[in-house]
Order: C-alpha cells, then sequence, then structure tokens
C-alpha cells in the first residue's frame, strides 16, 4: 500500500534509524527478544453544553519504547524523544527494569511463532481526516445539533461531543515492520428533559463510535438528521411512559444495546490471559476458563461469534498487532460452544494453542502491549428475520434499544444491562415506552435462552472507544458487530424499587 | 527532518519560548515533564513491567473583546524548540474558532500567586525502575512465603513522579513536583475462590512493608475460609477505608455544580437549584477536601486552575 497517506509529520522522523539503535543496543546487552515500537496518537475533544462550548482540547502523544525479554523476563522501557540516543537509552532501561523485575518472575516469557511479513504498510478506511476539518465546522455543527433539540418542546438540556482521534504506529522485530494508520470518530447527542417533581430522564442518540473519518458526521454511515428529529418525543413518551413491572418477558434487543452485552459477557470473558487468571487482581478472571474450551455450551446452537481485526470500520481492526502479527478473523463460538480466546504470543505459547490470533495492543508508546480485545461480534442468520418480525413472535415482551448503564461480576457471568429506550410489546406489536428497566441473567443463561437471530438486514457495528484494562490502566477501542434477537423468559428488574427510592 | 536530531528545550525554555510566541491577549503554559516505572504480577510471578518518560506541553490561549473570552487549548508530547510556536499557533487558531466561554475570568497576578513557586529555575526530577529496588526484593521474598503457603499474591506497584512548570503573560512562575506512588496487593486462596486486597499509598516506596500487608492478607483469607450463605436483601454492612474511597470517587464524579444546577444529579433540588444546605444523609458525616492533607499533597490548587480560575 502506498504508505504517503501516513501523516507526513510521522513519517518524518527516522523511524528505522531509531530502531536500529533500539536494537542493536538491547542485543550488545544480551536481549533474546527485543521489539521497538514508535507512535504518535493525535486526539481531540469537543463538548458543548446547551449550545455552548464546555469543552476543547488537543492533544499530541508522540514516543518510543523498547521491550525486551532477558533471561526469560520482561523488561519495558519508554520515552518521549525520538533519537537515536534516546532509543539506545531506552532499550538499556528496558533491560535493567528486566533485572530487577527478575526478582519477582517465576515463569519464563515466551513467544508463539509469527511468520516474518517484512515491511508492510496498513491505513484504515477512512474518507475525510477529521484533524483536516476546522474546529469552527465541528463546533457549528454540534452546535446546530444541540439548538434545534433545545428548541423542541420538553428538552431542557443538551450535551453534544465529538471525539476524534488519528493512531500512527511503526513497529518492528527485525521480522516485520510495520507502518500503519488508522483514524475513528465518536460523535454523541444526548436530550435531557428535567420534571417539576425533580425527576430527570436522557435520550442519547444510538449512533456508534465508528473506524471512520468526518464523513461519519455528514451523511456516510449514518443519519444524523434523522436521528435527532426523533429525540424530542422519545424522550418526552419516556417522560411520560409507565415503570415497569419486575417480573420474566421475552426480549428482543436491538443491536444498539445488544453490543454491549456481547463485550461484557463475551469478549472480556474469552480474553485468555483473564481466563487464566492473569489479569484476577484487577480487571477480573473468567468463568469460560480454559478447561472449557470444546465443551462449555456458551449458548443456543444458533449462536456464531468471532473476533476478528479486520471489519471494514472496527475500531480494533488493524493490520498488525503491537508483536507484528497479522491481523485475522476466527470463531469464539460456534453452535453455541466456546471453541476459541483472544491471544497474543504469549498466550498462545503458554498454551500451545499455536500461533497468536494478533490481539497484542499498547494504547500508548508509554504502556506496554497487553493482550485486548479484537471486534468480538455475533453473526446474523442468513436469510434471517427483520427486527419487526421478531417482535411479531412476542406475545408479551420488551423491545430494547440503545445502551445506559451496567453491571457484570469479575467472573463474567451474572450481569445486569439497562438501556436507552424500552417499549412494551404485546402480540406483537410496540404498545409504547416503558422506564426504569433492567435485564438480569447469567451469561449462559441468557445466551442459551437465545431463540431467534435476526438476519443481515439488522446487523449494526456498536462499540466504544473507552474499555479499559490493565495496570496501569489503558484503553482500547473496540467494535461488536450483531444483529437483533429474541431471548425467551429474561428477568426484568425495576430499577428504582431496586434502589429502594 | 528525516536523520536530523533537533533539540528538545528545557521545560523553563519552553514556557518561556512558548509565552513569547504568544500573540493572543492573555496565555497560559504548562510544561510538564513525567516519568513513571511500574511492575506488575499475577499467580505469584511478573507479569508486566516498564518505566517511561514523557513530556508534554500545553498552551492555553485566550482570546479577549469586552467581557468574552475565547479560549483554545493545545496540548502536545515531545514538542521539540522548533514546534513550540506551532503549539502556541495552534492554540491561538483554536481560541479564534471557539464560542466565548461561560466562565472565563481575567488571569491571576504574579504577585497574587501561590507561594510555593520555589525551584522554577530548577532542573525536573524523574524516577526510575531503582526506586523498586528494595521493594521488589522483599516482594520477590513475600511472594515465595505466598506460594508456599498455597496462596497466590497478584498486584501492582506504580511510582510516577511529575514536575510541572507554568508560566502565565501575566508574569506568574510556578513549578511543582508531584510524587505519586502506590502498591494494589491481593491474596487468593489456590482455587481463587477466596480473596483479600489491600492498598498503600507511598511518596518513594521507602514506607511501604509488603511483609506486614501480605501476613495481614494470609489472616484474612483464612478468616474467608468460614463462610455463610446469606439471602438476597438488606444488611447493615461494614466497609474498610480502602472500600469507602472507592464509593467517594463516583461521589466525586457526580459532584459537579454545573449539573446539579441543570436538575440532573442527586445533588439537584427539584424545581431548581442545589441541595446545598440540605441534610443528605442521616449518620452525622462530613467531608471535606485538603491538599496539604499528609499523603495527599497536591498541586497548589484543585486540578490545572492554579492559574486561571477556570477548567482549563
Amino acid at each position: 500500500m502506498d504508505d504517503t497517506a501516513i501523516d507526513p509529520e510521522f513519517t518524518a522522523y527516522p523511524l528505522r534509524q531509531l530502531a536500529d539503535a533500539a536494537l542493536q543496543r538491547a542485543a550488545q546487552l544480551g536481549a533474546e527478544h527485543a521489539d521497538f515500537r514508535a507512535e504518535r496518537i493525535r486526539g481531540q475533544q469537543i463538548g458543548l453544553s446547551d449550545g455552548n462550548l464546555e469543552t476543547q482540547f488537543d492533544s499530541d502523544d508522540l514516543g518510543l519504547a523498547v521491550r525486551v525479554v532477558v533471561d526469560g523476563t520482561w523488561g519495558f522501557a519508554a520515552v518521549g524523544d525520538l533519537t537515536p540516543e534516546a532509543a539506545a537509552r531506552a532499550a538499556a532501561d528496558a533491560v535493567d527494569v528486566a533485572k530487577v523485575a527478575a526478582a519477582i518472575a517465576a515463569e519464563r516469557i515466551e513467544l508463539a511463532d509469527e511468520p516474518a511479513h517484512g515491511e508492510v504498510t496498513w491505513l484504515s478506511a477512512y474518507e475525510i481526516d477529521p484533524f483536516d476539518v476546522g474546529v469552527a465546522d465541528k463546533i457549528a455543527l454540534l452546535g446546530g445539533w444541540s439548538r434545534e433539540l433545545l428548541a423542541a418542546d420538553g428538552v431542557d438540556h443538551v450535551d453534544a461531543s465529538l471525539y476524534q482521534v488519528k493512531e500512527c504506529k511503526f513497529y518492528t522485530d527485525g521480522a516485520t515492520t510495520a507502518l500503519q494508520q488508522r483514524v475513528r470518530v465518536h460523535p454523541s447527542v444526548t436530550a435531557v428533559a428535567v420534571g417539576a417533581d425533580g425527576r430527570f430522564e436522557t435520550m442519547r442518540t444510538l449512533a456508534p463510535p465508528a473506524g471512520r473519518g468526518y464523513e461519519y458526521l455528514t451523511g456516510t454511515g449514518w443519519d444524523f438528521p434523522a436521528e435527532l428529529a426523533e429525540i424530542p418525543s422519545l424522550l418526552a413518551e419516556k417522560m411520560a411512559a409507565p415503570s415497569v413491572q419486575a417480573g420474566r418477558y421475552d426480549l428482543v434487543i436491538d443491536p444498539s444495546n445488544l453490543f454491549l452485552t456481547i463485550h461484557e459477557s463475551i469478549g472480556h470473558a474469552t480474553e485468555l490471559d483473564r481466563a487464566l487468571g492473569y489479569e484476577a487482581a484487577y480487571a477480573g478472571t473468567s468463568f469460560a476458563t480454559f478447561d472449557k474450551l470444546g465443551t462449555l455450551q456458551y449458548g443456543s446452537p444458533i449462536m456464531h461469534v468471532t473476533g476478528d481485526r479486520t471489519a471494514e470500520h472496527g475500531l480494533a481492526t488493524i493490520g498488525y498487532d503491537d508483536e507484528g502479527v497479522a491481523a485475522q478473523s476466527w470463531d469464539l463460538i460456534a453452535s453455541g460452544v466456546l471453541t476459541g480466546y483472544q491471544l497474543d504470543r504469549r498466550m498462545a505459547r503458554l498454551k500451545s494453542l499455536g500461533r497468536s490470533n494478533g490481539c497484542s495492543f499498547a494504547d500508548s508508546f508509554s504502556h506496554m502491549p497487553i493482550q485486548r480485545m479484537a471486534n468480538v461480534s455475533l453473526q446474523p442468520a442468513t436469510g434471517g428475520p427483520s427486527t419487526a418480525e421478531l417482535i411479531a413472535s412476542v406475545t408479551d415482551g420488551i423491545y430494547i434499544v440503545g445502551d445506559k448503564s451496567w453491571s457484570i461480576d469479575m467472573q463474567r457471568y451474572n450481569f445486569q444491562f439497562t438501556g436507552q429506550r424500552f417499549y412494551r410489546i404485546r402480540n406483537g406489536q410496540l404498545a409504547g415506552q416503558l422506564r426504569d428497566v433492567a435485564y438480569q441473567a447469567t451469561t449462559t443463561d441468557f445466551w442459551n435462552a437465545m431463540e431467534a437471530v435476526g438476519g443481515p438486514q439488522t446487523y449494526v457495528l456498536g462499540g466504544a472507544f473507552n474499555c479499559g484494562k490493565g495496570q496501569p490502566g489503558q484503553v482500547a477501542p473496540v467494535s461488536h458487530g450483531c444483529p437483533s434477537v429474541l431471548m425467551r423468559g429474561i428477568r426484568i428488574l425495576n430499577t428504582v424499587e431496586e434502589a429502594g427510592t | 527532518m528525516s536523520g536530523e536530531v533537533q533539540s528538545v528545550p528545557s521545560p523553563q525554555e519552553a514556557v518561556e519560548r512558548a509565552l513569547a510566541a504568544a500573540k493572543c491577549d492573555d496565555c497560559i503554559v504548562i510544561a510538564d515533564e513525567g516519568s513513571s516505572a511500574n511492575l506488575r504480577w499475577a499467580g505469584n510471578s511478573l507479569t508486566t513491567n516498564g518505566v517511561s518518560r514523557a513530556r508534554q506541553l500545553t498552551v492555553v490561549a485566550i482570546s479577549r473583546s469586552g467581557d468574552q473570552a475565547r479560549v483554545g487549548v493545545v496540548s502536545r508530547a515531545g514538542v521539540r524548540a522548533d514546534q513550540v510556536g506551532d503549539v502556541v499557533a495552534e492554540a491561538e487558531a483554536a481560541a479564534a474558532e471557539a464560542s466565548p466561554a461561560e466562565d472565563a475570568q481575567p488571569l491571576i497576578a504574579a504577585a497574587a500567586g501561590p507561594a510555593d513557586s520555589a525551584g522554577f529555575d530548577l532542573p525536573p526530577t524523574a524516577t526510575e525502575i531503582g526506586v523498586f529496588a528494595g521493594f521488589a526484593a522483599e516482594l520477590g521474598t513475600a511472594l515465595g512465603t505466598a506460594a508456599s503457603a498455597g496462596r497466590k499474591l497478584y498486584g501492582f506497584a506504580e511510582h510516577q513522579l511529575t514536575s510541572t512548570y507554568l508560566g502565565t503573560s501575566a508574569g506568574l512562575r510556578l513549578r511543582h513536583d508531584q510524587p505519586t506512588g502506590r502498591l494494589e496487593l491481593n491474596a487468593k486462596s489456590a482455587d481463587l475462590t477466596r480473596s483479600a486486597w489491600a492498598g498503600a499509598g507511598t511518596r518513594d516506596f521507602t514506607d511501604v512493608d509488603v511483609t506486614t500487608l501480605e501476613a495481614d492478607l494470609a489472616q484474612r483469607l483464612d478468616w474467608a475460609a468460614r463462610s455463610v450463605e446469606l439471602p438476597a436483601g438488606r444488611y447493615e454492612t461494614l466497609l474498610p477505608p480502602t472500600a469507602v474511597a472507592d464509593l467517594l470517587i463516583y461521589l466525586y464524579w457526580s459532584a459537579g455544580a454545573k449539573d446539579a444546577l441543570d436538575g440532573r444529579t442527586v445533588f439537584s433540588k427539584p424545581g431548581g437549584g442545589t441541595r446545598i444546605g440540605e441534610e443528605l444523609a442521616s449518620l452525622p458525616l462530613s467531608l471535606h477536601g485538603g491538599r496539604a492533607e499528609p499523603g495527599l499533597q497536591c498541586a497548589a490548587a484543585p486540578g490545572r486552575c492554579w492559574c486561571c480560575r477556570r477548567a482549563c
């Protein structure tokens, strides 16, 4: 691929010279493995409150990192100076870190083999670099959306925001040298209604964050004017909606809500480092332990979940991961059975699983790569039903749209999710909104209750910018595609009653 | 620039260069020099580690017209001497494009600034992996003790040191060194069914007694060996300070005055206004903030608002 589209300010740095200085120094100091990464990550946040600019922040993070294995122990060092001297010093620092850390290292670090990919370049799919668009244009767009909503009856406040990121990476371990760039944006608008009794409700746009450029805000991939036009009436209906009666219901869940349930109950649960206990102190473990691989009936037989770092516009999509592993797509759950995990090179070697599937990622030059989530997606049913057809098959249930709050335990097993809006389903028809709704289940009960999966026409790629994991804390962007689904007999809580208020 | 090594200015030089380059009505420049070191372990063995150094330059450009002020903020890492002017220009361009800030205030005059600005001319300080030299040896012993007793230790140790230099076009010059250290230690039974956690804050890791912490966790794991089933319901619950601290984080996030005034938090008064002055809990609890609290000392004023009294 032509690499001239990659940030020329980044490629102007002597990246190969820096890498050579670092890798040669690491080899001189006895490292049995060394890899080099240089990164520039530009970010911009714009936030408006009631149409007035509240936040505008530009960040530009630039530096290099060296990771080594010395006598079977990791060592990592990063520095913000892109000079050959700094690169060589970082290599020496990484070796020093490995020597100090050897006092607490009882397991020898070994990495799964990866084919050499040579010199490669990768660029994500977007049309307009959001950093090429003036801030005034963005503020004007968000401000226009805000004022339109504020002018509507029943809308008391409006928050509008735009997050955008451009990530440039240069990686080499001697066998693979990858130069990559990707762009992502997340526009969001929330309308707030405040009642005279002090009760307040919100309604947020469903537009997911996307691995796209500024064209996403102006008509490619999402119709913001159409969605914003519906917000006031949806919010007014929510303010007037009756509180839900707790009990068991059949649920039709929209992709705008289900993506988050997939993230929490499948995405995190199928990270092998978690399943093996390496994240037990902070992020947690997984009920889907390694001994259950190939046997755990995770969900109903119609459940097919894949991991990938290849989906177009996916937030976890990349050409090569932060260990030089080429992006792949693989099964995590097939016919409802757990069949795979997300891996980095150490995890793959540790359990003799062959090649890594490419899930190593660091969110900054200053952080050591760890195993992070791929795009984890529930596949639609070929020729499957529409959302309306799923709703039509429910006599007494609830249709759930949009994500909001959630809670899940450290094993990714007992969970509770809310949403943006909830519609009563009676005799196959929507019968108005409900409020104060949360659904609660265990992961396996929930996914085994899945009776129908929607067709490709219902499939949406949702996601988030801010999946957290690791210490020091790292955030990673990740997408989750899914169709609408039908779940039978899921427990519904009334959140107000649960809170005792 | 390929192959050419550019100079990286000292933080003081970056501040002065930026202020000299500024054409806006008011300007605030913050140069951070940060360093960190960390160790992480799981199942009685190291998982990840690292040291890092980074520098960041933040320019707040303020364009004033009558009572209105437009603000542009740009932050960039690893800024070379020849790039300082670019960062200022970007902040000024952002200010020119911004809408007026609701909370604009005049800059603080140099004479009215905080007193603890000594050391602006001194070089930054840094941490390194050696900060763990004694601690890592003691932790290695603790891991061995735990392993021989059938326990598994997990945890994270991090030390950060940031030297922050601030200058404003009103003549204010401030410098603050912020050391931050923490240890999180988590002990589990071999089958991972029992777990106990301890945390410690420190400025330099010389005062962390990991041997005592490990022994305390071992005792708590022993206590957890006897458990009773509790039906779901409401109970009086005793929380140790570390658990209360976690709850306070969410309280802190939720305590914004503007959101309360907008009617969208638990601190909003029905019909308008905030609940300041109301009794919020039946228990005689009080909550206060103090930047000079021993062990929690922080910058000369909350957050980034040393200089302009607004959220930069």
